[in-house]
């Protein structure tokens, strides 16, 4: 089953420039993989800025670079932010991070699995951003926050790539099946061997269903 | 009072009641907590004026703009302090935020660099 919100591309034209960067979600505790997220989003935003060249005489074009570079790193920062917190800790699906180029836009996509006690609440928060003036859903959630200790995300970085950096947003919250954790964690030539063929034989009760949620950001470049 | 990490810097200084940030902050959630206690710890001073510089942070996540926002919001509540932000336009995050800071805080002075 395939769902969709808000401005997404369910099918994207094949784009000649692309980078697509894959994420073992569970090798090590997020807390010391954080940093990564920076790191990752950098990296993406330098790369992009090779098909921009900028005149060092030109200050204006020196000056979309950066808006540019700015804008990639920020928003894909948040992207992947949002998919490490939210990843279900029990499945094995990679978080995927993918830039597109186009000749007057681009799209960042990061796909993630989402814990089926999280959809509702997440699909509840899209439908507010979607239909509330930025502005004062700004208001909102920052009191939201004061008020709960305990919240784990403001939306905000969401609320920001729509009001701050003009882009369109757009998910994609698809269900997927998966072999359960404890046939893919075997390891070993006998026992692959005996999962291959148990694969072979297993019905669709020893395979879970999962939600992978993709969220796409188009900018105007 | 001072938070010092190799990517980011955060110091009061008394004397002139401002508190400086420095570099790339993308912190995990609950990791802003201390630096919402050094803020609270500003606050219970209760100096007249409370400059903020963030001409320095090149970089915030949204769960730092979450904690300043929360952090101007209650300043707002006070309603006993003035708060100045001097922000540099030159650095994205800025130009929008320090205005939305604004909304949270009509009285607000702004001040670029």
């Amino acid at each position: 089953m395939v769902q969709i919100f808000g401005e997404c591309n369910n099918d994207p034209l094949k784009s000649q420039e692309y980078l697509r960067l894959r994420f073992s979600p569970s090798s090590a505790p997020l807390q010391l993989r954080w940093r990564n997220n920076g790191l990752s989003a950098d990296f993406l935003a330098d790369y992009l800025i090779t098909f921009f060249p900028s005149e060092e005489n030109d200050p204006q074009s020196c000056e979309k670079e950066a808006e540019l570079k700015g804008a990639v790193s920020y928003i894909a920062n948040e992207l992947l932010e949002n998919a490490m917190k939210f990843n279900g800790s029990t499945s094995n699906v990679p978080i995927k991070l993918e830039l597109m180029l186009y000749s007057d836009h681009l799209i960042l996509c990061v796909s993630n699995h989402l814990p089926s006690e999280n959809i509702a609440g997440f699909q509840s928060f899209i439908h507010e951003l979607l239909n509330t003036e930025p502005q004062d859903l700004y208001v909102r959630q920052i009191e939201r926050a004061d008020q709960d200790d305990n919240m784990t995300t403001s939306g905000l970085g969401l609320l920001t790539m729509i009001d701050d950096y003009n882009a369109k947003l757009g998910w994609k919250f698809e269900s997927i099946l998966q072999e359960k954790a404890d046939n893919i964690i075997q390891k070993g030539f006998i026992s692959r061997f005996l999962n291959k063929i148990a694969s072979l034989v297993s019905s669709q009760s020893q395979r879970a269903k999962l939600t992978v949620v993709t969220t796409m950001v188009q900018l105007s470049i | 009072m001072k938070i010092t990490t190799n990517d980011y810097s955060i110091k009061y200084d008394t004397e002139t009641a401002t508190i400086s940030w420095q570099g790339f902050m993308r912190l995990n959630g609950k990791e802003y907590d201390p630096i919402l206690q050094l803020l609270n710890q500003v606050i219970d001073l209760e100096p007249p004026i409370i400059t903020l510089n963030l001409q320095g942070l090149e970089a915030l996540n949204s769960s730092g703009i979450s904690m300043l926002g929360r952090f101007v919001f209650s300043l707002a509540k006070k309603k006993k302090i003035q708060l100045i932000v001097q922000g540099d336009k030159k650095i994205i995050w800025q130009r929008k935020w320090v205005i939305n800071f604004q909304r949270l805080m009509p009285s607000l002075l702004l001040e670029w660099k």
